[in-house]
């Protein structure tokens, strides 16, 4: 049972404790900041976001030595021993006016053949414009051996008034992808260079 | 000499000094942790009923298929409308509200340890709920992405999109402030006598909730501040066309909304191991493991994360890893059930409407972990992301958990805050007609989950009209007698029987020494626990 007591309790110092939370919150607002690099990091060693090997990319982030990677040259073993099926799809993103379609919607192949794809891009509008893809592979374990030989997502396309271009991807998965993955998928969303803020113009995606 | 505060108005005469000015500047510049406790109540209280009429009109929309009242645009604002206000605006604004009138009250401390701060953090919810209802009106409506506020949608919107990044930034910012009052509170200013392990049990579950705040809500602000450079300074945090990923901005999100939503249920623990042993009769049953089990619910919160991302292509060992990571917060949930139920056996229960609210609590808070559980499964979760099973999930664990403790609080506490009974009779009617309008109301949703009917959208096939016109009439019903809890309590703060200072037989914490109401400065000499 309580009782009061007029004898006054030696109070610990609330500025001790205030300073430590205070620490407390600058450092997971710092960590949530962190989270982004330590992200990117982990993705590039894993490939989990489904960015994929080859080509050459400069992080926005301060990463660019640490995530530009490339190509490598052919691996030596077709592993005939398994097929993998790669799907194809595209889009266009708001903002650009152009229609995008796998001409190769899926490929069966063995991992360690060199193959090429092809896209076709018409530009509907009236005007010049230039565009960026950006790939995603699902599953993203997979995207570490999907090697992309040449493709025309290192670059930007520019297309003119109504103009139809092909656009070819070589690539090669990988005989090391694991077993457990039977079908790829790449997809490819095209962004119009100009509604991109200025700061990446220059940036190819890998 | 005796208690200091028996009497509320001799303590009045005594601090004249500090006496707080009357009318509307009483309740601007109180610094008075009962005033403040009374202010964030109601705020929480009229943020409710704001999001719940918003919720009334979505389910009018959904009385049957077709659109019958909205465009999907409004629809899908009302949607992200309701959850936002009713996390940031009702439910956590009204548990905060709690710890400002009860922590000092359950230790025997005479206030919270900053009393300007705490004033601060309550004056910023209203700046930021203003903000929130005010984006309805601005060009292009409120966000309507979802709570969650995933971009590439949330990168598109107008500009009502970064008035509510700013009104959450407001939010978090004032709920880090209480955070650090309440935990400096709770650590330094325990009377006499009251060890960390003598706290009452809502105590203990504040304490380790304000801890919780402090490490999550920065992240949250990190999340809108990169959404916020992304739509305005040319950053690409978050979005692809710059080198950026949008799902980057789940796992940062769900890093904090996970902890999140333990922010609003372990504070609802408390209440509710509050009022069973005192309308048992009894000790709560196994103290320490309840503490326990908090502590390590609070610890398994920050790496279940990516159980709301298996379908945005983990690896099958992520997968795995979430999975049994979050199955295995069902440990300390049960214990807390188990204790729940204990403390109820051979207990000389009565049922007086805070136990009511208590009691269907456990029941139906446990039927909300359970469809978690489900939820929890990988396979399963492929098949019932983002259908109205989650929303049955979710509302099994915030409405009839977060919400009916609060309400089980409100009625348990009102007494010793007004110095009135409320009014019984109403009270266990609206305890009656809201836990069945909620399960008509929600458990169907489990059905319309399972066949597969999507959430956030405003129309839908045929063969979900049944089940759907029956939740909309249970909503209404829901949100009806609501209004009687508001009447409830008018008519409790505006008189009633005299409560005397303990109400409740079984109730032994420390408020229950003070007069009803509290005198204005209580504990003013600490009192000593032994
Ligand atoms: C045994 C404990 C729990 C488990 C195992 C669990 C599990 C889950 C899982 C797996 C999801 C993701 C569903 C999906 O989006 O596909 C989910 C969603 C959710 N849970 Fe829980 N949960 C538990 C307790 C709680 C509690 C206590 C709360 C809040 C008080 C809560 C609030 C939510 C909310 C709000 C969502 C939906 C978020 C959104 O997408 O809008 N859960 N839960
Ligand atoms: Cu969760």
């Amino acid at each position: 049972m309580p009782v009061s007591v007029s004898t006054p309790v030696p109070v610990p110092s609330h500025r001790k404790l205030v300073k430590k939370l205070i620490a407390v919150v600058a450092l997971s607002f710092a960590f949530g900041f962190a989270m982004v690099p330590l992200y990117d990091a982990f993705c590039y060693v894993t490939g989990l976001n489904g960015k994929t090997a080859g080509g050459a990319q400069t992080g926005i982030f301060g990463l660019g030595g640490l995530r530009s990677r490339a190509a490598k040259t052919p691996p030596s073993s077709i592993d005939m021993s398994r097929v993998v099926t790669v799907e194809f799809t595209g889009t266009v993103m708001p903002g650009l006016p152009w229609e995008m379609v796998p001409l190769t919607p899926s490929l069966d192949l063995h991992p360690g053949e060199l193959h090429q794809a092809k896209f076709r891009v018409q530009n509907l509008s009236d005007k010049t414009i230039v565009g960026q893809a950006i790939p995603s592979i699902t599953p993203g374990l997979a995207a570490q051996h999907f090697e992309k030989i040449d493709c025309f997502c290192f670059a930007q396309q520019t297309l003119a008034p109504g103009e139809t271009k092909e656009l070819p991807l070589t690539f090669i998965v990988k005989p090391e992808v694991d077993k457990d993955i039977r079908t790829i998928t790449l997809a490819y969303a095209f962004f119009n260079v100009d509604d991109t803020k200025s700061v990446n113009k220059d940036q190819v995606s890998r | 000499m005796n208690t200091t505060t028996i009497n509320g108005a001799a303590a009045h005469h005594d601090h004249d000094h500090d006496h707080a000015p009357a009318g509307i500047m009483r309740w601007l510049t109180s610094t008075n942790h009962k005033d403040i406790g009374t202010l964030y109540l109601w705020f929480s209280l009229f943020m409710f009923f704001f999001a719940g009429a918003l919720a009334m009109v979505i389910r009018a929309e959904l009385f049957q298929p077709g659109l019958q009242l909205l465009q999907p645009n409004v629809f899908n604002q009302l949607t992200t409308m309701h959850g936002l206000i009713m996390i940031f605006g009702a439910i956590m604004p009204a548990l905060v509200g709690f710890a400002n009138w009860q922590v000092p009250l359950m230790i025997g401390a005479s206030d919270m340890a900053f009393p300007r701060l705490n004033n601060w953090s309550f004056w910023l919810l209203p700046a930021a709920g203003t903000l929130l209802i005010a984006s309805f009106f601005v060009p292009g409506g409120a966000i309507a992405g979802g709570w969650t506020m995933y971009p590439p949608l949330f990168m598109q919107g107008g500009i009502a999109y970064d008035m509510s990044i700013l009104a959450v930034h407001i939010l978090g910012i004032s709920s880090i402030m209480g955070a650090i009052n309440i935990i400096t509170t709770i650590l330094n200013m325990r009377a006499p006598g009251m060890t960390l392990m003598k706290m009452p049990l809502f105590v203990w579950t504040w304490l380790i909730t304000a801890y919780l705040l402090v490490a999550v809500m920065p992240v949250l602000a990190c999340a809108i501040t990169m959404l916020l450079t992304d739509r305005h300074f040319g950053t690409h945090f978050f979005d692809a066309a710059g080198g950026g990923d949008p799902i980057m901005f789940q796992h940062i999100f769900w890093f904090f909304g996970h902890p999140e939503v333990y922010i609003m249920i372990l504070p609802s623990f408390g209440i509710v191991s509050t009022v069973i042993p005192t309308f048992a009769r009894k000790p709560l049953f196994g103290y320490v493991s309840m503490v326990y089990a908090v502590a390590s619910i609070a610890f398994l919160s920050f790496i279940v994360w990516a159980h709301h991302m298996f379908t945005t292509g983990m690896p099958v060992a992520g997968q795995l890893f979430f999975m049994y990571a979050t199955m295995l917060i069902a440990i300390p949930t049960g214990i807390k059930v188990f204790n729940w139920v204990a403390t109820l056996w051979r207990g000389s229960i009565s049922f007086e409407t805070p136990m009511l609210f208590s009691l269907a609590f456990v029941f139906l808070f446990t039927i909300g972990g359970f469809s978690g559980l489900v939820l929890a499964l990988v396979p399963v979760d492929i098949q019932l992301q983002d259908t109205y099973y989650v929303v049955a999930h979710f509302h099994y664990v915030l409405f009839s958990g977060s919400a009916m403790s609060i309400m089980a609080g409100v009625y348990y506490w009102l007494p010793k805050w007004t110095g009135h009974m409320y009014d019984e009779k109403l009270g266990k009617l609206h305890f009656w007609l809201t836990t069945i309008a909620f399960n008509v109301t929600f458990f169907p949703m489990h059905f319309l989950g399972l066949a597969g009917m999507p959430r956030r959208i405003p129309d839908y096939s045929l063969q979900f009209t049944d089940f759907n016109k029956i939740a909309s009439l249970g909503g209404f019903l829901l949100g009806a007698s609501q209004l009687l809890f508001l009447y409830v309590v008018i008519k409790c703060v505006r008189g009633g029987e005299p409560a005397g200072n303990r109400p409740w037989d079984g109730a032994d914490s420390l408020e229950w020494t003070q007069t009803s109401p509290p005198p204005y400065h209580s504990f003013v000499t600490p009192p000593l626990v032994k």
